[in-house]
């Protein structure tokens, strides 16, 4: 099943949660929507599922105008980021649930639906909950029975809202491998919401990074680490230096300082240097781009992070590989080995 | 933290004096009765028949007030509309209007002249001073109870259960047959219950209505007014009795039914 | 392939496929039919306008249908002033026993743990339950010429029954539990730490009380005296059956409707239920501001 979105525009009073999406999902794809609170992630997810619709745009699953359909004609497996189970339905009636409410002409017979159930529940590896309540459950078991019960309806795509942001930290990295294995399984193609970087980048083979009601870009978790399209996603993902400097005349200044980078192609004007902090390779003073000096150092295992006042005045960290240890008051020079300059 | 002992010593005899020992010399008269004589007051045509008129109605009109608590509920919580909170204020003035207040007007409402009984009268119905007007009364007084126990439960219900029963394919009816209600079950009986003690003991507002007579539209409380009058105070206490102990189970019942509800709240 | 779904896209024109949306769109997973929508409010407003409202208005309908002069002279009578102060002295004495009283047992209760709290709020929530004519009862069994304490309290010439005392008591029953119910939830939200603090900075247990608990509380207070005094100024059953109806001694203001009511003097009667409804519409206003205040008292708590 493919998913099209083109130019989905939608306002919750004068603010702007969708300005403009265009997106395509290939069937069996697993794509991570990624963004901070207010990006409008879970806005373009739940129009997707038929829970909202757009002020304009459309939305194709498998070629078919779906914003035709309800939600409940649409065939989607929606998992709520607060799971939504029916507190006063066992794990087992929670399952069931949509099997039961089709429509008689297709309602499946008793012995089909149990057996149905049984297997969701096997997939899912909580056979042994059928008889609990949600109130009995853990964090981590209730989001795999909200997961079961949106595949009980064999679902053409599933949607995931922050499928792990109410668990803790521990039950969250366990479970991302788990959805991995298990979509890896299913092949059934899913969108899942997020803010967690990390979580992106693990899990998706695809990942849409989102702010403001737009797309920033998309790509691979590695395209999108390692050649952020624009500066909020170089911001946004990874640990990054971010300077402002002024291109003019093919030189890249920061305050009154040229820097020895290249700036081939760059539009003058202000404008920000991102490095990621483990990019920036320390010299004796004199080398590189930058100088500055060390105000504190700390270890974290295989690198060590310094605080760098840089002779400009700004202040940065780095993370510099463990060998040639730094120290407080140390002047030493900086040179990014990779470094992105955005315009604006 | 200091004052335990004080607050609770006060809060005891306080407790003791005004409420406990009055209720237990209530009970301490009923043993004066022999089992025999207490089943002979009970099973008087005319006590019978009081008790029945009472409980009777009283369960007709919670089941009223179930029904029409649930969609003035529903209309309050889930739609706009001029006058909503007007409305929603307006709720409260059962609990607020004195029950003889409540009695006098009503019975001049459902009078054969009054404002509705001369429609109703035209049409051939008959409301005040038959057993009708008993469960106009009760109506009336049971109002407020199912509403204020289940709104707060539908305003907090999660938007998204209803969204994940409409995505897995549920109708709107199935909705709120499958999930809606079963959520709200608990405060439902809760009103329920608490509608129906309160209509079993309701004197003030019904007996104006009522029209009074012994047994047809001779309400349990009244019965016991009248015993008091003649001073047979075995017959009086007996009938208490039997209504005090009903209410004790109504209340034990709520108290369980509100643990189950709040068993099922998940702990997030 | 393609062309076939571009096609079957392109066939409906846009006009067509926005209808669609729309209608899809209003088929809102948690709403119901416009149809149903104006029914159900239709019927709820209906409900409500037949059995509360027009009970209401008729009362001030009938208290002014000879006009304000009948009206007022009504009021002036006698006996009306008499029932009138007798029912504000009943209110005081059981209002304020009740309040000392609820701000009493919602510490015991709410500041402190012990064993079988659940149950000694059910015991003090007891009277909401008990047929008004009960509590009655119980006092003409105690007090009574037959009951417990009936024949010491004749020779000790004590009037409790059919007297000032009697009703007071009656109605301190059917409102007892007012004050406490409106205090216990609003301190247990509130803890013990603010009362702790001052403890261990030297305050004494009733300095605590006046300079911390109460300024925490006093709408809840509030709240609490006020669906109070609307109860015990109202209340008719129990007093009915302690006050003897006196005429112009032991008749409270609702006694009074009801004897006037009986005499088929109705505008006398529909003026003093005037003056009560006045009471419960005030009552009902100030109980949404309260209400008002104490959940912006509860979101200062809450950040």
């Amino acid at each position: 099943m493919t998913i099209e979105v083109k130019n989905l525009v939608k306002q919750f009073g004068s603010f702007k949660a969708l300005d403009g999406v265009d997106l395509k999902v290939d069937s069996g794809e697993l794509l991570a929507l990624l963004g901070p609170s207010g990006s409008g992630k879970t806005t373009l997810l739940r129009i997707v599922a038929g829970l909202d619709w757009p002020d304009a745009g459309e939305v194709l699953i498998n070629g078919e105008d779906a914003l035709a359909q309800g939600a409940r004609e649409r065939h989607v497996g929606f998992v709520f980021q607060h799971y939504a189970l029916f507190r006063h339905m066992s794990v087992f009636e929670n399952v069931a649930f949509g099997l039961r409410v089709q429509p008689r002409a297709v309602r499946k017979d008793e012995a089909t639906i149990r057996r149905r159930v049984k297997e969701l529940l096997d997939l899912v590896q909580l056979d042994w909950l059928a008889d609990r309540y949600p109130s009995q459950l853990s964090g981590g078991q209730r989001q795999r029975i909200a997961l079961a019960r949106a595949l009980a309806i064999e679902p053409r795509i599933l949607l995931l809202d922050e499928p792990f942001g109410a668990l803790d930290a521990k039950v969250r990295k366990e479970l991302r491998r788990w959805l991995r294995s298990l979509h890896h399984e299913i092949n059934v193609t899913s969108i899942f919401v997020t803010h967690d970087q990390e979580e992106a980048l693990e899990v998706a083979n695809r990942v849409v990074v989102m702010d403001k009601g737009r797309i920033e870009q998309i790509g691979s978790p590695d395209d999108v680490y390692e050649t952020p399209a624009t500066a909020f996603v170089h911001g946004f993902i990874g640990e990054s230096i971010e300077l402002p400097v002024r291109v003019e005349g093919g030189v890249v200044r920061l305050g009154d300082r040229p820097l020895n980078l290249a700036a081939d192609g760059l539009v003058s004007g202000a404008s920000r240097l991102f490095v990621r902090r483990h990019d920036m390779l320390v010299g004796p003073p004199g080398s590189g781009a930058f100088e500055g000096a060390v105000r504190h150092v700390r270890n974290f295992g295989p690198v060590q992070r310094a605080e760098v006042a840089l002779s400009g005045g700004e202040t940065i960290e780095i993370d510099a590989p463990r060998g040639r240890e730094l120290r407080a008051g140390d002047t030493i020079g900086l040179e990014p080995r990779r470094y992105r300059i955005f315009t604006g | 933290m200091p004052g335990f002992g004080l607050t609770m010593g006060l809060t005891l005899t306080w407790l003791s004096v005004i409420i406990l020992i009055p209720l237990a010399g209530l009970f301490l008269k009923s043993l004066e009765l022999s089992p025999e004589q207490f089943w002979n007051i009970l099973s008087s045509r005319r006590t019978l028949n009081a008790l029945r008129v009472s409980f009777g109605l009283a369960f007709a009109a919670a089941c009223v007030n179930l029904v029409m608590g649930s969609i003035i509920v529903w209309a309050l919580v889930r739609y706009r509309f001029p006058g909503r909170r007007i409305f929603d204020a307006i709720v409260d003035v059962p609990f607020a209007l004195p029950t003889a207040v409540a009695g006098v007007a009503l019975t001049a409402l459902f009078a054969e002249k009054g404002w509705l009984g001369a429609p109703l009268a035209a049409l051939g119905i008959k409301v005040a001073f038959t057993p009708v007007g008993i469960f106009v009364a009760m109506i009336f007084i049971g109002i407020p109870f199912v509403v204020r126990t289940v709104q707060p439960v539908l305003q907090d219900l999660d938007p998204e259960i209803e969204e994940a029963a409409g995505s897995l394919g549920a109708s709107r009816w199935q909705t709120i047959i499958r999930v809606i209600l079963p959520s709200l079950a608990p405060a439902l009986l809760t009103g329920l219950a608490l509608a129906f003690a309160r209509a079993v003991g309701e004197y003030g507002s019904v007996i104006f209505i009522a029209g009074n007579l012994p047994n047809v539209s001779e309400i349990a409380p009244l019965l016991i007014v009248i015993r008091l009058s003649e001073f047979r105070y075995a017959d009086a206490t007996a009938i208490a009795v039997v209504m005090l102990v009903v209410s004790f189970v109504i209340i034990f019942a709520v108290n369980r039914l509100q643990r189950w509800a709040q068993n099922r709240i998940p702990a997030r | 392939m393609t062309m076939q779904i571009a096609d079957s896209v392109s066939l409906s024109s846009p006009e067509a496929r926005a209808r669609a949306h729309a209608a899809a769109a209003r088929n809102n997973l948690r709403s119901e039919p416009r149809a149903v929508r104006i029914a159900i409010i239709a019927l709820a407003m209906i409900f409500l306008t037949v059995f509360v409202v027009l009970p209401l208005a008729l009362v001030f309908a009938e208290a002014f249908s000879k006009g304000i002069l009948p009206y007022l002279s009504a009021l002036a009578e006698p006996e009306a002033l008499a029932a009138i102060k007798l029912t504000l002295l009943v209110a005081a004495i059981s209002v304020s026993l009740n309040l000392v009283f609820g701000l009493v047992a919602a510490w015991a209760i709410a500041k402190f743990e012990f064993p079988g709290k659940t149950f000694l709020i059910t015991l003090i929530d007891l009277p909401f339950s008990v047929s008004p004519v009960i509590s009655g009862l119980v006092f003409v069994l105690l007090f009574g010429a037959q009951g417990y304490f009936g024949g010491w309290l004749r020779d000790h010439d004590i009037q409790i029954l059919f007297a000032v005392p009697g009703i007071a008591l009656a109605t301190t029953f059917v409102t007892f539990p007012f004050v406490a119910r409106a205090l216990i939830p609003l301190m247990q939200e509130q803890g013990t730490q603010e009362e702790e603090a001052a403890i261990s900075l030297g305050a004494s247990g009733l300095q605590t009380f006046f300079r911390v608990t109460l300024p925490n509380i006093k709408w809840g207070v509030l709240y609490g005296v006020l669906l109070c005094n609307a109860r015990a100024m109202g209340e008719f059953g129990a007093v009915s059956v302690v006050s003897g109806h006196i005429r112009g001694e032991t008749n409270t203001m609702p006694l009074l409707v009801e004897i006037l009511y009986d005499e088929y003097q109705f505008v006398a009667a529909f003026a003093i239920a005037s003056l009560l409804a006045m009471l419960a519409l005030i009552t009902l206003i100030a109980k949404t501001i309260l209400e008002r205040q104490l959940d912006e008292g509860q979101d200062v708590n809450d950040h």
